[in-house]
């Protein structure tokens, strides 16, 4: 390692070493801006000359910058396609995502805390039901969903879609909060219980507040989930009613062909609340990933 | 913690006040924390599954939505039936190639990410940049990338003087599953990274000194002290990917949509155009059955190391 704090005297091992990590910091991030690319190129389109798109030889940087691509998003018609309801779309995927974060976060804290917690017959069967839940396919789950949604009259709803993604999320939130509630020593609850406190002012006074780094990486695993999910969104809506940014996408795909600088467009727009939530809690989406690895 | 971990022997730690209140069963309190997200998953997803299990017993269809009783003869036809076998080792094959190619990759990057001395908090705000794609964004992505015209792919191959007519990627059989894999790869190796990033720049010190005073090299510190104390890491980054596998399905439908020619025809795919394209609805649930049984497996199979750590006897 460069790093090592012994005194550098400039020796042959000190250059080898010294390059030698030059070298790998050269190559990762080689690697990673390469994995990147795909974003970049992106962004490149949504702001492209619709010619350099298909154009052959293939113009790697854009000659002029333009911000047409966007203008369909916003309800001005052009000639490729007709306007998107972007707006609508974007209005729907936000209500649901959030909508079905605060609901699944709710449930899904209420019961990893009592997981956490407390022992009772059942117990591990329910977890594991709980658990296995989420493993279902969402394509296997939308078949008869679409039945009965039509049957009750949740097609095409809102609320309906954002029933649905509670139930997705649950199953990860109790995970990921079992996990939280886990860390949090148990001295503090049983110092509650000797001060008088209930079972309920045990959970919400003490150690809800110490579970907020938890709270804050479930929103997030919950929020995209649900902001990117489709399997169930295209065949759970219909119209502009609830068709949410990754079913939208479809509105410039053509029969035979697809307006890559539209959706260019909407993806840029698409990955910017992502890319807002996933920064604000970058450190605890790592620790809510590797929870209870260190235990043991 | 260590409480609970002495907890089920029966010592002496059975009567301090530590256990008093972790051995009580509030019921109604019990009922009131668990049982909402108990009813919804039984209204949202339970309930509808034991519906679609029972029309996979009928002829129902989307045109003739009459729920005949018909037995087993949707299973039965699902059993001589080549596409959906087909399907079925398709499924199997990718996420085996998959899961274990994101795996090492993974393994790999956070091993070299572990030691870079430049930028690391920069690569790993760059590593996330994947996990930000919704995957149908993914699908259109790399389908596009992939495209035999004017694809970024060909395009690359062609300016490097390595082909001269652009390969018509998502045609073939080989270079479809090719070009399905790299997105799927591409979109999941990050989380693997993450978690056995965090892992690696977890483990102590003191071992790797006491190891470099040995003489040890630096494959076996890998082999010696990583890799084994990695194990609980690797395990909640295969549980947490095998969680998530029936998202390849985005991709797999916008990429080629399991076509051309059944060419790379997933489960998912098949029971999407077996259900709704074809209106084979009781058919297309046995099928779907017959989905949540691998998937289910699948994940049982990863989550039982996991679930070990959580679980009390």
């Amino acid at each position: 390692m460069a790093g090592s704090p012994t005194a550098p005297r400039r020796t042959a091992a000190y250059w080898q070493r010294h390059i030698g990590s030059l070298v790998l910091d050269v190559f990762v991030w080689g690697l990673l801006i390469l994995m990147a690319l795909p974003a970049v190129w992106i962004v490149l389109t949504s702001v492209r000359n619709p010619i350099e798109i298909n154009a052959t030889p293939p113009v790697w940087l854009p000659r002029a910058l333009t911000l047409e691509g966007f203008k369909p998003l916003f309800g001005q018609a052009t000639t490729a396609t007709g306007s998107v309801p972007f707006q609508l779309y974007f209005r729907n995927s936000i209500i649901v995502g959030v909508g079905s974060t605060i609901v699944s976060l709710m449930l899904g804290t209420m019961a990893g805390y009592a997981f956490s917690r407390f022992r009772f017959r059942g117990r591990n069967t329910l977890f594991l039901g709980i658990m296995l839940s989420r493993a279902v396919p969402g394509i296997a789950l939308s078949l008869p969903l679409f039945l009965l949604f039509a049957q009750l009259g949740l097609a095409d709803k809102l609320w309906g879609l954002g029933l649905v993604y509670v139930a997705v999320n649950v199953p990860f939130t109790v995970w990921l909060m079992d996990g939280f509630f886990r860390e949090i020593p148990r001295e503090l609850t049983e110092a509650a219980y000797i001060d008088g406190c209930s079972d309920w002012q045990a959970f919400t006074q003490i150690s809800l507040p110490l579970a907020l780094p938890g709270l804050a990486a479930s929103s997030i695993f919950a929020f995209l989930a649900a902001w990117n999910e489709f399997q169930l969104a295209v065949v759970l809506t219909r119209t502009i009613a609830s068709k949410t940014a990754p079913v939208g996408l479809f509105d410039f795909t053509g029969q035979f062909t697809i307006d890559w600088r539209g959706m260019a467009a909407l993806s840029v727009l698409m990955m910017i609340p992502a890319i807002f939530f996933v920064l604000a809690v970058q450190r605890n989406l790592v620790q809510g990933l590797t929870l209870g690895a260190v235990k043991d | 913690m260590e409480v609970t971990q002495t907890a089920h022997a029966p010592s002496a730690a059975a009567v301090q006040p530590a256990q008093h209140y972790a051995q009580r069963t509030p019921v109604p309190f019990l009922s009131m924390m668990i049982g909402p997200s108990v009813l919804v998953i039984v209204s949202v997803v339970v309930f509808p599954l034991l519906y679609s299990f029972y029309l996979s017993f009928t002829s129902y269809t989307l045109l003739k939505p009459i729920p005949n009783w018909v037995g087993l003869r949707n299973y039965l036809r699902l059993l001589d039936n080549d596409v959906f076998w087909l399907a079925f080792g398709n499924t199997l094959l990718f996420l085996f190639v998959t899961v274990n190619l994101e795996f090492l990759f993974g393994l790999f990057l956070s091993q070299l990410l572990a030691r870079t001395v430049r930028g690391q908090s920069i690569l790993r705000t760059l590593l996330m940049i994947p996990m930000m794609f919704a995957p149908v964004l993914v699908g259109f992505q790399f389908r596009w990338f992939f495209n035999d015209q004017a694809g970024l792919v060909n395009n690359i191959l062609k300016s490097l003087g390595l082909i001269s007519q652009g390969i018509p990627w998502l045609v073939g059989r080989a270079t479809a599953m090719f070009a399905i894999a790299v997105a799927d790869i591409w979109m999941n190796t990050p989380v693997m990274t993450i978690i056995l990033l965090a892992g690696t720049l977890s483990l102590p010190r003191e071992l790797y000194e006491a190891a470099e005073v040995d003489g040890a090299s630096g494959w076996q510190k890998f082999i010696h002290i990583t890799f084994p104390l990695l194990a609980p890491f690797i395990t909640i980054a295969m549980t947490i990917r095998s969680l998530d596998v029936a998202r390849g399905f985005d991709i797999v439908s916008i990429m080629t949509g399991g076509g051309p020619a059944h060419r790379t025809e997933l489960l998912w795919t098949y029971v999407q155009r077996t259900a709704i394209l074809d209106a084979k609805f009781a058919l297309g649930s046995a099928m779907s059955y017959i989905t949540i049984i691998v998937t289910i497996g699948f994940t049982l199979y990863l989550f039982r190391q996991l679930l070990k750590a959580r679980l009390v006897e």
